[in-house]
């Protein structure tokens, strides 16, 4: 009850600060909903924070580059800002590297240099990895000091939910020798959980697509390739190569192996896909729900009104689902994972 | 489409940094957790069966106590009632023999009585044929001249001598 309790007030102050949030943009009258969007979709050099008195407010963060022409560089992105650049480095206002470092070569062509700055995806990622390590090693400790009890408050709520991803996802969909997988998928259970929820923060720590980023997700599916593939038994490459099906549909043409070793891929496509469609989706539904008030904002008092009250009450409405979501697709991609490893764990 | 182009530099650092986590996690993180949780269920477990146990044993024990307590108390009263029995054995032998000993006093008294009285008509006879001779040797003394006069002296004396009849 009290727990509950707890957890909505949290909902509830999300919610809140989203729609504080929203608010913070109003100046311009030429709104361009998609640029708003793609703006906080991608990757940034600087954590805009708001705009004040027309002037932003935005953490610059640190530019890592390696280039043929100019070697190693590292430095703040405050001179980016703005269409500005540094030692001949200059953020990409249009074509095919928009909105990322770039640098001219010999021939006067733009090119990308190898580019491992802090980015805003980059530092949110730091942040919620500290805190992460933080929770479970804090989590983790409290059993240390209290051996044979039974924890409450935060670490109460940590041992419910690692015990839930323990019990109902791996130890059920891999089978008897499920210990191996458990710090991989508990881990990767987590980190798309708090960055999840830090994605729905819409102010300085969170507010960064990190899960709705491609470079995140591919990353945890090829960890979930190579978990499923690299401990893969006898029986799970031989039903790849010579599966249990007429014999027709393997000997003249292999249609069906071939069908089963595309398989191999396609799962973990599809679970990186699916994290970044479903996340990218949630900000980018409650983004052009916020931007719907200043689109409006020209078409008079009455409208405008009108709409912000629509707009407020769904994007309440959606940051409810967003958290649903948050759980929801942290459990899916954990517990696919659990299963496709288990396919591969099969004797 | 740059949204669905990985950026080296994220994939990087997500690489690096999902990495480190891991590996924290791994060492120190949720193994531990789980190992303690487990740890907790399988001792909560065993507390909960010695629990039982301990129940059952305090059942039999109790059982047991009773049983032996029943059995002390039936020891008591056969005691008890041999005791009693011995008693009354010891009481009613003790009479018995008290009167057979009462009665063998009674028997040696009375054959002492017997043996003296005899003794003592023993002794009067002597005394009596002792004091006839004298009488006798009186008499003739006396010459005494008629035999009818001889024997009214011999009465004489003998009312006059002390003699209880037996």
């Amino acid at each position: 009850m009290e727990r509950s309790r707890f957890a909505f007030k949290i909902i509830f102050f999300v919610v809140l600060l989203l729609s504080v949030n929203t608010t913070a943009k109003a100046i311009d009258t030429d709104i361009d909903v998609k640029e708003i969007v793609f703006e906080h979709l991608e990757d940034s050099y600087h954590w805009h924070i708001t705009e004040w008195n027309g002037k932003d407010i935005a953490i610059p963060l640190p530019v890592i580059v390696w280039s043929e022409k100019n070697g190693w560089n590292v430095f703040l992105s405050t001179p980016l800002y703005k269409e500005g650049s540094y030692e001949g480095f200059y953020i990409a206002p249009e074509g095919e590297f928009r909105g990322k470092l770039v640098e001219k070569n010999a021939a006067g062509e733009e090119v990308r240099p190898l580019d491992l700055s802090i980015t805003k995806n980059v530092f949110s990622m730091l942040i919620t990895s500290t805190l992460l390590i933080f929770i479970v090693i804090g989590a983790a400790r409290w059993y240390k000091r209290h051996p044979m009890q039974v924890p409450d408050k935060f670490v109460g709520m940590m041992e419910m939910g690692v015990m839930a991803v323990h019990d109902s996802v791996i130890k059920e969909n891999i089978g008897p020798d499920y210990k191996r997988y458990v710090p991989y998928l508990t881990t990767a259970f987590f980190f798309i959980l708090i960055n999840n929820l830090f994605g729905l923060l819409p102010i300085f720590p969170g507010g960064a697509n990190l899960t709705g980023n491609i470079a995140v997700t591919f990353t945890l599916a090829i960890c979930t390739f190579l978990a499923t593939n690299i401990f893969g038994t006898k029986k799970y490459w031989k039903d790849i190569f010579w599966p249990d099906t007429p014999i027709f549909l393997k000997v003249p043409i292999p249609v069906m192996p071939f069908v089963e070793f595309f398989g191999i891929f396609t799962k973990p496509f599809a679970l990186m896909i699916r994290l970044f469609a479903n996340m990218m989706a949630g900000h980018t539904i409650i983004l052009g729900l916020t931007c719907l008030i200043f689109i409006t904002a020209s078409m008079g008092v009455a409208v405008n009104a009108g709409m912000t009250v629509v707009s407020v009450l769904f994007c309440i409405f959606m940051n409810c689902i967003e958290v649903l979501v948050a759980f929801l697709q942290a459990y899916i991609f954990t517990l696919l994972s659990a299963v496709y490893i288990g396919l591969a764990r099969e004797k | 489409m740059s949204l669905l182009v990985p950026d080296t530099g994220l994939l990087f650092w997500m690489l690096l940094s999902f990495g480190t986590v891991f590996f924290i996690l791994k060492k120190y993180g949720f193994p531990v957790i789980i190992k303690m949780v487990e740890e907790r269920k399988a001792y909560i477990d065993r507390s909960i069966k010695a629990a039982q146990e301990a129940n059952e044993k305090l059942d039999g024990i109790k059982a047991e106590s009773e049983a032996i307590l029943a059995k002390a108390r039936e020891e008591q009263a056969a005691m008890l009632k041999e005791a009693l029995s011995e008693k009354e054995r010891i009481i009613s032998e003790a009479r018995e023999q008290a009167l057979a000993e009462a009665g063998q006093l009674i028997d040696n008294a009375r054959e002492e009585i017997q043996s003296e009285k005899k003794r003592a008509i023993r002794e009067v006879r002597n005394e009596i044929i002792n004091l006839s001779v004298d009488i006798a040797g009186k008499v003739i003394r006396q010459k005494i001249a008629d035999d009818a006069s001889q024997k009214a002296v011999i009465d004489r004396m003998l009312d006059e001598t002390p003699f209880y009849k037996s």
